[in-house]
This record gives C-alpha cells, sequence and structure tokens, in this order.
C-alpha cells in the first residue's frame, strides 16, 4: 500500500478522534454544576451521617459506555488491610438517575480476604454511579464514575 | 423453583484467598415498568443475599430493583478450615431459598 494512502488514513483518524475528544468535553462542560440530584446526596447522607466522605481508596469499574442499561457489569475493590482490627465494613452502591438511588449495599467482614464485590446492575438513564465503602475505623471512602447509556432500563413497557 | 449456579474451588491451602460466584435465576422485576394497559407491574425482586463459611456469616447484600435480573455476585474470603458454605436469597412474595457448596481445606 502507498504511504500516502497509511497517511491519509492516519491523519482521519487523527482528526475523527479529536473530534470526539472535543464532543465529549462539551457534554461535561454543558452539565449544570448542580447534576448530582438531591435524592442521591440524601441517600449518601443517611449512611455517612455527619462523617466526612473522601475520595481515594475505592475503585469502581464500570464500563463507561453502555449499550444495554438491563445488565451493566460492575466491578468495586476497595484497598485496605483485611484483618481482625482493619478491614472494611461494607460497600454501597448509589446511582444518579434510576427511580430509586440506592444499588445495593454489600456487607464484608475481617473473613473477607479481598475488599471485591461484581455483580450487575441496572441503569435507566445516563448517569453518575458513586460507590462508598465504609472501614472499619469508620471512615468513608468514594469513587464515582460516569457512564453513557445507550438503551435505558428499570422504566420501559413491557 | 429458581435454580442455582455457585462456584466455589473445592480444594484451597489453608490461607489462600478465594472467590465464591453465586448466580441464581431471578426476574427482579423492578416494579416500575408499566404494561400496554398503563398499569404498573408489582415489584418481585430478592432483597437480600446471604453467605455463611460454617455457620458464621462472611458475606451479605442488600439488593434494590437496580441489580439486574437473575443476580450475579461474586466476592473473595480467606479459606481458612474444611466445611460448607451455605447461601441464603430472600425476597419479596416469601421467597427463600438456599443453597450449599462444599471446600476441603489442606
Amino acid at each position: 500500500m502507498p504511504a500516502d494512502h497509511q497517511s491519509t488514513r492516519r491523519s482521519f483518524l487523527k482528526a475523527a478522534g479529536n473530534a470526539a475528544l472535543a464532543g465529549a468535553v462539551c457534554r461535561v462542560t454543558l452539565q449544570p454544576a448542580d447534576a448530582t440530584p438531591a435524592m442521591l446526596n440524601s441517600a449518601i447522607r443517611n449512611l455517612v451521617g455527619e462523617a466526612p466522605l473522601r475520595t481515594g481508596r475505592v475503585k469502581l469499574d464500570i464500563p463507561p459506555l453502555v449499550e444495554n442499561g438491563n445488565s451493566v457489569p460492575m466491578t468495586v475493590s476497595v484497598t485496605s488491610p483485611i484483618n481482625a482490627d482493619n478491614y472494611v465494613r461494607s460497600i454501597h452502591v448509589f446511582n444518579e438517575k434510576n427511580p430509586q438511588p440506592y444499588v445495593g449495599a454489600f456487607h464484608l467482614g475481617p473473613a473477607a480476604g479481598r475488599a471485591q464485590v461484581a455483580t450487575r446492575i441496572r441503569l435507566a438513564d445516563s448517569q453518575k454511579v458513586v460507590a462508598i465503602a465504609q472501614m472499619s475505623d469508620g471512615s468513608f471512602w468514594s469513587a464515582s464514575v460516569d457512564v453513557v447509556v445507550t438503551l435505558a432500563a428499570c422504566t420501559e413497557e413491557l | 423453583m429458581a435454580s442455582t449456579l455457585i462456584n466455589v474451588p473445592k480444594h484451597a491451602r489453608r490461607g489462600d484467598v478465594i472467590e465464591i460466584r453465586a448466580l441464581t435465576s431471578h426476574i427482579m422485576e423492578p416494579g416500575y415498568r408499566r404494561t400496554a394497559a398503563g398499569e404498573i407491574v408489582p415489584r418481585d425482586i430478592i432483597t437480600s443475599f446471604s453467605c455463611r463459611y460454617n455457620g458464621s456469616e462472611i458475606f451479605r447484600a442488600d439488593l434494590f430493583p437496580a441489580i439486574s435480573a437473575n443476580p450475579y455476585l461474586s466476592f473473595f474470603t480467606t479459606a481458612s478450615e474444611s466445611g460448607t458454605f451455605t447461601f441464603e436469597w430472600i425476597g419479596d412474595n416469601g421467597l427463600s431459598q438456599t443453597a450449599s457448596a462444599a471446600i476441603t481445606v489442606e
């Protein structure tokens, strides 16, 4: 294949990539600052109470682009030592725009071996998913991921 | 009755971290869908799952309508002694089902 063919194709792909990137940036900047609905916040407050909620230690693995919101694989893992004195007590997963803010609560303990849970969830819209871990010392850590959903779950007509 | 699929290693060395996977067939009707006539389909979900290792609880999950149909759960534990894992699913309309799996720890 001639070299100029290659380079045309490459530059086209580069341009397309840049355009997609620009689109993504636009989408983010167009979102209002208070995009987090009140239900999500109050559900998180119910769990955390007055304790500080820090970002980090939690890893939320979920595809950023989902074709079918009826079954979205999700893995939450928490960086923590696991022994009798120091372990992950529970992992909670919330969403922003489903009819209910709670997705699931997973109660672990000192026998967990590894603080990691995986399941499949439903997402009714493109939205933010939040995972919160409660440690045995009472501290809360969180991670969140924005997910784009093309086919929504939960509310479709039968 | 719903069928379940449990995946637990048959053998493990003492102290090994093992993965446990549990799948059960269930519609997990979220209770927000409507029929063509406009009536809401009543909620029918599994609300609670627990796993016991020789009687003591090592994992428990509270499930909500946002969990997909045929709920799948994967979690970990440390193999400490030979024995059995018992699994229990509790849900709407009086659903309660159990399953168990044995493990040999050397």
